[in-house]
């Protein structure tokens, strides 16, 4: 049976060192459970580091967790990619450690990225610094998410940094996206216009949350029978009767 | 000046578009942003980047830019690299950084 199921698919952690410190496991979890959300996507900049603490909170909460990243390509285009479980999560992390290019950074000037556990222990410190691109183009970066059984969404294309018209101008053509992330407040009758995206090009609207408040300030809506890898894809895909659009 | 002779006098590499390489050079625009080319490069530049997908030149030969000059001996996609010969507009390369071929490229053009 076909039900509808709110998902914020743009979430950062403290991993992020934009991110605020108050981003902890528990507290996404619990402000997501707060605000009616069934499904959050947790995306840091170039690290999946910390998706597993958060899935087994959520669970436990009865909130289901997409796990993945907001990859920055070698163009710096912020992309989101997901996965379906963590041992293609963890390909994809080892992916990103090999082409991560290693820059050296201040956590006091730009933010700490910590990996906590479910009690909020930091248990890492990532020393290289996470908001910067990887040595792999766009396409290679789909490619590779695609090789793994994953979903591929440029995030955010309607900004003026780090989207994928910013930096490259246009959708390069065989470039296979699965999805396009757009900001919470834009609409998407605008977006749709501006960018020239049609139909069956799904929108997906999410908060890009750096902050607890921010959690659920953009949702998209998955019309699906549960809320599993194989049913977000069918969604997206307008398989079945499925289908997903912006609240 | 044309693209040909500024591969001579600056020393570039020319990686891909020799069959554009006289075109005719009118001035340049520096940028690493392909939305801020597509809105503002004009006809005849030379685009100095360090960006190499191959979204660089259709954006080139949309704005019908002279040629693209990559910095910091980047070097262009394969994909890259074909578009531009289809185009025929130059792919060139050099290791100075942006700011010491952008220096250059000024005194050659503004002169």
């Amino acid at each position: 049976m076909i039900r509808r199921f709110r998902a914020d698919l743009h979430i950062h952690t403290v991993l992020s060192a934009c991110a605020d410190l108050e981003m902890s496991p528990g507290a996404i979890v619990r402000v997501a459970k707060e605000r009616k959300i069934d499904l959050i996507g947790i995306t840091d900049h170039n690290s999946t580091l910390q998706c597993s603490v958060v899935k087994e909170l959520a669970e436990e909460a009865g909130l289901a967790v997409l796990c993945g990243t907001e990859v920055t390509t070698r163009e710096e285009v912020h992309c989101l990619a997901y996965f379906k479980d963590l041992g293609t999560l963890e390909e994809f992390q080892e992916y990103i450690d090999l082409h991560l290019p290693s820059i050296p950074y201040s956590p006091e000037q730009f933010g700490y990225q910590a990996v906590v556990d479910r009690d909020e222990k930091i248990v890492d410190l990532i020393e290289d610094y996470l908001n910067v691109g990887i040595s792999r183009s766009i396409d290679q970066v789909e490619q590779e998410v695609h090789r793994l059984g994953g979903l591929f969404v440029p995030a955010h294309i309607e900004r003026p940094l780090f989207g994928i018209f910013s930096q490259l101008g246009f959708i390069p053509d065989k470039l296979n996206c699965d999805g396009m992330g757009i900001m919470s407040q834009s609409i998407e009758s605008d977006i749709r216009n501006r960018f020239m995206l049609k139909r069956d090009v799904p929108l997906v609207k999410a908060s890009d949350a750096h902050v607890l408040h921010m959690i659920g300030s953009g949702c998209t809506v998955f019309e699906m029978n549960e809320i599993t890898f194989d049913e977000i894809y069918k969604a997206l895909k307008c398989i079945d009767g499925r289908k997903t659009f912006i609240e | 000046m044309k693209v040909s002779e500024l591969v001579k006098e600056l020393n570039l590499k020319v990686f891909s578009g020799r069959e554009g390489l006289e075109r005719e050079i009118t001035g340049g625009y520096v940028s690493d942003l392909l939305s801020d080319v597509m809105g503002n490069a004009n006809e005849g530049e030379v685009w100095v980047t360090l960006q190499t997908h191959r979204n660089v030149v259709a954006i080139a030969s949309l704005k019908e830019l002279a040629c693209v000059l990559l910095v910091s001996s980047l070097e262009p996609e394969q994909n890259t690299m074909e578009h531009s010969n289809e185009e025929r507009i130059p792919v060139l390369g050099t290791s100075l950084s942006t700011f010491e071929i952008a220096g250059l490229l000024y005194q050659k053009i503004k002169n």
